[in-house]
């Protein structure tokens, strides 16, 4: 079975990236999960994102673009990182949520993804 | 008045909603049937007792009231069948009554829990459920599993136990053996030793300890000859005996051979003591039994400062020619390393299957260990990293990320 996990973050741990003295400790956290990922080659792909600060956000109402800079919802955590992952069933894949760093702080959201539609045109 | 009422009703939740729903189930063989009733005599109680004031016996007030929903339920589905009325359950119910008290029949419960039939991920939780009474979300949180998917594995295991007939009883000599191993199975998965994963002991579930040192005390005092039931009691009370000496005052991870044994607690080392002697005259191999052994050897450093390795690596080989579990596999490993063979340790984590171990957070923890005694300081690195990765608690990750993952 394949799952999205979601990782969300406070504004507080995205300041850790670019603080000297934390940012040593947050990505060694992250590198080490991704490893342990990577070692139980569970891993289908998946990447780290720049902060919610460089999100733009794009609508289409009425024939009439809205872009607006910043995430599609104004939370307290944000969106930082997905993996899609191949594991047996849910609980193996809330066994990887629950290990990810930004479980302990943010948190990790889980979704079985859709199977490829099939016979092109739906 | 309305708040002794209330705090009545609760208080009889706390300490006997194991104890009612054993008794009612047993009769009823309906796990779900029976867990209505019962919840509806309670809501019963919440309205009548605040007006009518506590009664005498509260527990044989709630059981009665659940009795006669239960009959009530019963007797709907009989007069469908066109059967005759209940005098058998009439006349017990009046028997019930007039007795002092119930029998105490948690024990048929625990066994019926751990039947065969029964999916092994469904037995501890159907344990938690029926004889503590807790709710599908704790336990699912527990367990790491979707609440949804929780609820609808007890339901699927109750519905199994009625319309299997799963018979209630308490075995005879040679099946008791097989099942009582699966209902202390289920208890220890309860308790859970997470917060010793370093040290190499099962990874299980966490935040049930409580849970799980109420069941494996029950159990022990249900079943005073039991030598494995008194075993697993041992186990989880030297456990519990070194809980306050886990972390620092800062909440930080402190390993067992650093923690100071000024702050393990007398009381639960001389209780566990005490049971596995007892439990150890039966002379017979016990899982339960060694593994408190182990946690005995351990504890003797309080009085002699000293940890006895050998003794360790006795009963560690033991448990791998008798009941060879991962987690013994690995936590062996890492004993032959500290008692200064760490090729052999190495040797063991190499025979142990590489599926089984890729996400087994202890064995890299081992590894790391082992390499680092071996002077294979890249190798020991790289396991290491693994082994933080896989680990949940954030204490135990500032722990092994400090580089002091000794399994000591």
């Amino acid at each position: 079975m394949q799952y999205m996990i979601l990782f969300t973050e406070p504004q507080t741990h995205f300041d850790m990236r670019n603080n000297p003295a934390e940012a040593p400790g947050y990505w060694g956290a992250w590198n080490a999960y991704i490893g342990a990922m990577a070692q139980a080659g569970v891993i289908l792909n998946g990447d780290g994102l720049h902060g919610p600060h460089t999100a733009v956000t794009v609508r289409v109402r009425d024939g009439l673009r809205q872009v607006q800079d910043g995430p599609y919802a104004d939370t307290k955590e944000q969106l930082g990182g997905y993996f899609v992952i191949e594991v047996a069933d849910l609980d193996a894949a809330l066994e990887w949520a629950a290990r990810s760093p930004s479980a302990a702080y943010g948190s990790v959201e889980v979704r079985p993804v859709l199977p490829p539609m099939s016979g092109g045109a739906a | 008045m309305t708040q002794d009422a209330r705090g009545a009703v609760e208080a009889a939740a706390r300490i006997s909603y194991g104890r009612l729903l054993a008794y009612l189930s047993v009769r009823s063989r309906d796990l779900s049937a029976s867990e209505d009733a019962l919840s509806e005599a309670f809501a019963a109680a919440l309205r009548v007792w605040p007006v009518a004031g506590v009664p005498d016996r509260p527990e044989a007030w709630l059981l009665t009231t659940a009795r006669r929903v239960l009959s009530h339920g019963e007797r709907h589905h009989r007069i469908r069948q066109g059967a005759a009325p209940m005098i058998e359950l009439a006349y017990e119910e009046a028997h019930a009554r007039a007795a002092p008290d119930f029998p105490d029949e948690r024990l048929k419960l625990l066994f019926v829990c751990a039947h065969p039939d029964i999916e092994p991920a469904a037995r501890t939780p159907l344990m938690l459920q029926t004889v503590l009474g807790l709710d599908a979300g704790r336990i699912a949180g527990a367990f790491l599993t979707s609440p949804a998917a929780m609820g609808q594995r007890l339901v699927r295991a109750k519905a199994r136990i009625r319309d299997k007939g799963l018979i209630f009883e308490v075995l005879g000599p040679e099946a008791m053996a097989d099942r009582l191993a699966d209902v202390l199975s289920a208890i220890y998965a309860a308790y859970g030793t997470g917060w010793d994963a370093i040290a190499g002991a099962e990874d299980g579930v966490r935040g049930l300890a409580e849970e799980g040192v109420f069941l494996a005390r029950l159990t022990a005092a249900l079943l005073p000859n039991e030598p494995e039931a008194n075993g697993l009691f041992a186990l989880i009370l030297y456990c519990e005996a070194r809980r306050p000496a886990r972390r620092d005052s800062n909440g930080a991870f402190i390993p067992l051979g650093r923690q100071n044994p000024k702050l393990w607690v007398r009381d639960l080392i001389i209780e566990a003591e005490g049971l596995l002697t007892r439990a150890s005259r039966s002379g017979v191999f016990g899982r339960f039994q060694t593994e408190a052994a182990i946690q005995s050897v351990h504890v003797q450093r309080g009085v002699t400062g000293v940890t006895l390795t050998a003794a360790l690596i006795q009963l560690y080989d033991l448990l791998a020619s008798r009941h060879p579990g991962l987690g013994a596999l690995v936590s062996r490993a890492a004993v032959y390393a500290d008692g200064g063979k760490p090729a052999s340790g190495l040797t063991f984590l190499d025979d142990l299957p590489p599926e089984r171990v890729a996400t087994y957070q202890p064995y890299w923890v081992a590894r790391a260990h082992v390499l680092r005694l071996l002077g294979l300081a890249v190798d020991a690195k790289a396991a290491l990293d693994i082994a933080i990765g896989l680990t949940e608690d954030p204490a135990l990750q500032a722990f092994l990320a400090k580089g002091q993952g000794k399994t000591d």
